[in-house]
């Protein structure tokens, strides 16, 4: 009898304390190179992250993410213009004002941070560790094409798992020129000449279809990009707080500046009189 | 018996969970059961930067539901001490939500900065250790500490430096920071005096022409003040905070710890 207990009974602290595994892991000064992230100790991983985390599912949920935004980035001839606001919010709660949501990959490569704020931040920082050992490698910069295949092809491994993320990654190579590409956590990869993401995209795209042409002189391109995030900011309330301006050209991206909208809006409004809905008196 | 209970739902027949949905009754009777690794265990941390200084704060308290569990639990860390005393430490980090993972959180960065030290003999700078915390929260991207971490220390030119996390580990350097419960009452108050928003420059001229009030860095004993303001205003109309206020500065000096009883009702 005492046999037949021992062979189907366990201690009861066997699983107590880490593994050798787990705690090499634990002292580790370097993240390691494989990428491995632990999971729910369940069968279906997927469905217990979307219940704590997905609000659109479950806006009662416990643990809220960064979301929201407006991007755009186009093409014209003098290189590539990126503009995105700066807003990040949890819910109804405005989390920050003051989000990079360019992601400097390296001198002469952009994205675009729009979902869920970690999942841009940690995959384009991936994909700037990727860029810097082809580099290396090959002893010749990245495409962009092949940059953004990088990263479409490393979400669409994990799709299905929750992660959400919609960003442009703009950049100017000598074999391609000006190139740009949409990639989202669903697994899209587009090349074109003008994309707008996030929950402002629509806003952005009625002022930018309006006045684009690919002949815009720098100052026009710079002005319309400005004026889309604007516009977005305004209307949708889940973007807003600053204006973030990239310029990508051939031998790099320029950077114009990070201006608050609140400024920016009652200028456009006073000395241009667009925006005549809002009354201007006190 | 049960009537006196029954006065408070949570009391009555679940654990005090705080979350919606924790086990509930299902409408024909049958009990759900399901996996709820996480309890909120509610309270508050609050970080603010001067020119040579960084401060983190948070109070004591720590709850569950309406419970309190105790009203002494440290939110704010040192990070890299040479010994269980974090004597020596040069990163300070607090942690808001889940306290068993805030405190997994907290060992594990722990470990990491001290084996940096062990393997590359200096001393892990801030900006690292950010970056290194930040990889550490996205490897539980598909099971995340219910955390909000806030990291602080002295950059490379001597500045503070202070760096906000949401759960799965987006990060930013940033001036100041409320996080956890009473965080959508501190931080607007924090917007509006270290930030200056919505301030203007009296005399600088009539309607849109007013100019914003020009940011400069607080000095100490004004930001130590700031931080006081804002949890006793926190106590006074938050459940969850309370009991008394932690405070961990970090100066060229190292790393001073301060107490403040708070309200205890």
């Amino acid at each position: 009898m005492d046999s037949l207990v021992a062979t189907y009974s366990r201690p009861a602290f066997e699983n107590e304390g880490y593994s050798s595994d787990e705690q090499q892991e634990l002292v580790q000064a370097m993240p390691s190179l494989s990428l491995s992230f632990s999971l729910p100790p369940m069968r279906n991983p997927s469905a217990f992250l979307r219940a704590l985390t997905d609000d659109h599912a479950n806006p009662q949920c416990p643990i809220k993410l960064a979301h929201g935004t407006t991007t755009l980035a186009f093409r014209f001839q003098g290189g590539i213009i990126v503009a995105t606001d700066s807003r990040a919010s949890a819910g109804n709660w405005i989390a920050s004002q003051t989000v990079k949501k360019v992601i400097e990959i390296n001198n002469c490569l952009l994205g675009t941070m729009a979902g869920g704020a970690a999942d841009c931040q940690y995959w384009l920082a991936y994909l700037g560790i990727q860029c810097r050992l082809h580099e290396l490698r090959h002893k010749r910069r990245i495409s962009v094409a092949a940059a953004s295949k990088i990263l479409s092809n490393l979400v669409y491994s994990y799709k299905g798992m929750g992660l959400s993320m919609g960003t442009m990654c703009a950049g100017v190579t000598p074999q391609e020129g000006p190139a740009l590409y949409y990639i989202d956590s669903e697994g899209t990869r587009l090349a074109g000449n003008l994309f707008c993401v996030g929950s402002g995209q629509t806003f952005a795209y009625g002022v930018l279809d309006a006045e684009y042409h690919y002949n815009l002189t720098e100052k026009e391109a710079l002005e319309l990009g400005s004026r889309s995030i604007l516009a977005a900011t305004h209307r949708d309330a889940f973007s807003g707080g600053f204006i973030n301006l990239y310029h990508v050209k051939e031998d790099g991206w320029v950077k114009h500046g990070f201006r608050d909208t609140n400024p920016i809006f009652w200028k456009t409004k006073l000395e241009k009189g667009e925006f005549s809905n809002v009354t201007a008196n006190l | 018996m049960a009537s006196l209970l029954s006065s408070n739902p949570t009391l009555a027949s679940n654990p005090s969970y705080s979350f919606s949905q924790a086990p509930q009754n299902a409408a024909a009777g049958n009990r759900e059961h399901a996996f709820y690794p996480y309890t909120d265990n509610g309270g508050s941390t609050l970080g603010i930067t001067g020119n040579d200084f960084a401060i983190l704060a948070g109070d004591t308290r720590s709850t569950s539901g309406y419970s309190i569990n105790t009203r002494y639990s440290p939110k704010v860390f040192r990070i890299g001490g040479d010994d269980e005393t974090g004597e020596g430490a040069h990163i300070i980090l607090s942690v808001v939500g889940y306290a068993a993972d805030g405190t997994a959180l907290k060992e594990r960065l722990n470990a990491i900065v001290k084996m940096y030290k062990y393997q590359h003999g200096k001393r892990m700078s801030v900006k690292a250790c950010a970056q290194r915390l930040a990889t550490i929260l996205y490897g539980k991207r598909f099971f995340p500490y219910y955390v909000t971490a806030i990291l602080g220390g002295l950059d490379e030119d001597g500045k503070g430096a202070l760096y906000s996390y949401d759960p799965v580990g987006s990060y930013e350097r940033e001036q100041c920071r409320a996080a956890g419960a009473a965080a959508s009452l501190i931080m607007p108050f924090l917007d509006n005096q270290v930030n200056f928003k919505n301030q203007y420059s009296p005399g600088s001229g009539v309607g849109h022409d007013l100019e914003a009030r020009q940011v400069t860095p607080l000095p100490f004993h004004e930001v130590e003040q700031l931080v006081r303001d804002a949890f006793t205003s926190a106590t006074e109309r938050h459940i969850e905070v309370g009991d008394g206020l932690q405070m961990l500065v970090i100066t060229k000096d190292g790393i001073e710890e301060k107490y403040f009883p708070l309200k205890r009702d």
